[in-house]
């Protein structure tokens, strides 16, 4: 293995260990992973932008501060490289949704959690695909290009995030950015066996977050380690009043949770089982490795008890009512008057504003976000909006009972993360009741605003990586972290090291002849 | 055709597409369409459960409203506002007409 596959393939911490003993520059760490970018994204296609001029200047810059000024007052991970999905508007970088209606728009300010990045000296390699306004559950929905899953290059990523799975699975980047409306940090994490967190609702700032629904949205950490994302999200998170759902009290330490969970003593820590989250639809290589992990979570000293979520059956009808219809009027925005695209009617059609708008929201929007803005157009209108829009709403607060009574008998909750492994491409584009299903799991966390997160739990019987899902109360997301990171450990220490050994990764054997760089 | 309710015919899936200021073709409504009926089919389950005495929720953690100190701030400049505009004049943002010719 040459140096720099060894150094890629190391987790953040690790990295940032490196870089502040000496061993490592942030330059060398960006120059190490454009370099995996440039040999990997021709099987990958994670990146819709590479940003190495500025990630460059920007690790030339931390390095230079290390030097002068130590690292007080940074953060850990302060210095390691970072890649955004292309739904967080990042100034001076085309921002698109991977959407032809945003096509080329360069942003002119930062989201709040890139200013936190940038404070935190950790340089900005790119923005990573996603389906189109992070509408999908494949990665397929991007007007650009799909991603392949770095696992089986013929299959999806899962979706909306597959571009910053993909890219963190694929040693592209070590950390990455997502957003997770309804699972698309964390379904994309269990096919690709990454880590990927949605944190409590308003724990993380969504200002300069691109709008989908804005009461599901949520930006989280996508990483191959589950500390690393424990101290990225305590980078990006906390209080800010730019966001007005933002939770006005500091992060809890997660960090600190996750490195007690290394110990690997659960002892006191109930574990339920979510009753409906399992059975009928679910694979049964998903389901081994979930019963698995939870007999290790056992062993570790966990108390394992089962809870019934009676409304979960009905959380998916409630997030595609709700979804769509918060979608319906964040996109109205997309009008082709301050930015973005504007195309004008044809000819023969009067040249008017209304006209303009239909043509441009008809040439910029794909298939997948006009079947969504149609439909919440629909459950808003005079006569369905009690039937529909009212009920679904009811929904929301019967399962966020559910959450509340399973929380009185057990701390954390669990389940698989997807009912299915990676698929292949087109096999679900034509069924969009099929896609939607893929979230069937996570879409609950996203009702109830609680936060969750996806571990790898092995591979399945078709060598593809299965997910593993921890559900923590609202507002108390240190709770999941110690039995992940317990969970981890044990498993790698079955595996001889993390998930990822088992990955063939062909797009590195170019580096290894090339090792004197 | 799908049962259950509601079923979307062609015609209103056009008066959707003119609310939502999508200029569909005549294929995608049809297809949209289909598509509709099948989605919609599945989410009218919400209704078993909705009972009366259910209180919606908006916001899963609900926040207080509060009003920002009231400091002054350097807002966007005039040129960073208008630097992706499509069509911009005087440092204005420029539309088509909003009026037809009728």
């Amino acid at each position: 293995m040459s140096a720099q596959e060894e150094l890629v393939k190391q987790s953040a911490s690790d990295m940032a260990a490196q870089l502040r003993s000496g061993q490592v520059s942030s330059r060398e760490l960006v120059q190490a992973h454009l370099d995996v970018i440039e040999a990997a994204e021709p099987s990958i296609d994670a990146f819709l932008q590479v940003n190495a001029d500025q990630a460059l200047e920007q690790a030339d810059a931390f390095d230079q501060r290390l030097a002068h000024e130590g690292d007080e007052g940074l953060p850990e991970l302060a210095g390691v490289p970072i890649a955004i999905k292309d739904m967080i508007v990042t100034k001076g970088i085309p921002t698109t949704a991977a959407s032809k209606i945003l096509e080329g728009w360069v942003p002119p300010y930062d989201a709040t959690v890139i200013k936190k990045l940038k404070a935190a000296g950790m340089p900005i390699l790119g923005k990573t695909n996603l389906d189109e306004f992070a509408q999908g559950s494949s990665t397929e929905h991007s007007a650009f290009k799909p991603t392949h899953n770095p696992w089986d290059t013929e299959r999806v990523p899962g979706g909306s995030g597959g571009g910053s799975a993909s890219a963190v699975g694929a040693f592209e980047a070590p950390l990455a950015l997502g957003t997770d409306t309804g699972g698309s940090i964390r379904q994309p994490g269990s096919l690709t066996g990454t880590v990927g967190v949605k944190p409590t609702y308003g724990g993380v700032s969504r200002f300069g977050a691109i709008a989908m629904a804005s009461s599901l949205d949520q930006i989280g950490p996508v990483s191959r380690s589950v500390l690393d994302a424990a101290l990225l999200q305590e980078v990006i998170g906390g209080y800010d009043r730019r966001d007005s759902t933002s939770i006005p009290k500091p992060v809890p330490p997660l960090a600190q949770a996750a490195r007690q969970g290394q110990k690997r003593d659960l002892k006191g820590l109930k574990v339920g089982l979510v009753k409906e989250l399992g059975g009928e639809g679910y694979q049964l290589g998903v389901e081994a490795r979930f019963n698995e992990a939870v007999s290790l979570l056992e062993s570790m000293g966990a108390e394992v008890v089962q809870v019934s979520c009676p409304h979960f059956p009905y959380a998916l009808a409630a997030y595609y009512i709700i979804m769509p219809s918060e979608v319906s009027s964040n996109l109205a925005r997309y009008d082709g008057m301050r930015y973005g695209l504007r195309v004008m009617p044809s000819e023969g059609v009067p040249q008017t504003a209304a006209n303009m708008m239909a043509a441009t929201r008809e040439a910029g929007f794909g298939d997948e976000v006009k079947r969504r803005i149609i439909l919440g157009i629909y459950a808003l209108s005079a006569g369905y909006y009690d039937a529909w829009y009212g009920s679904a709403q009811k929904v929301r607060t019967l399962v966020i009972r559910d959450f509340e009574k399973a929380f009185e008998q057990a701390d954390v909750l669990v389940s698989p993360t997807s009912p299915t492994t990676a698929f292949r491409f087109g096999e679900k584009m034509d069924d969009p009741l099929a896609m939607y299903l893929n979230d069937v799991a996570t879409i609950p966390a996203n009702l109830a605003g609680t936060p969750a997160m996806s571990i790898p739990a092995g591979l399945s019987d078709d060598g593809l990586p299965v997910g593993f899902q921890f559900f923590a109360p609202q507002m108390r997301d240190e709770v999941m972290y110690r039995p992940a990171a317990a969970l981890e450990a044990a498993l790698e220490e079955q595996w001889g090291g993390p998930i990822s050994k088992k990955l063939s990764t062909p797009w590195l054997d170019g580096l290894a002849q090339d090792s004197t760089k | 055709m799908i049962s259950g309710m509601p079923t979307f015919t062609r015609e209103e899936i056009k008066h959707l597409g003119d609310l939502a200021r999508i200029a569909l073709t005549d294929q995608e409504a049809d297809r949209l369409r289909g598509e509709l009926n099948v989605i919609a089919d599945s989410i009218t389950k919400v209704q078993e459960v909705a009972g009366d005495d259910v209180p919606p929720t908006a916001n899963p953690i609900p926040l207080e409203a509060y009003l920002r100190p009231d400091e002054a701030e350097e807002p966007l400049t005039q040129e960073a506002a208008l630097s992706g505009a499509p069509v911009t004049e005087s440092g204005m943002f420029v539309a088509p007409r909003i009026l037809g010719e009728e």
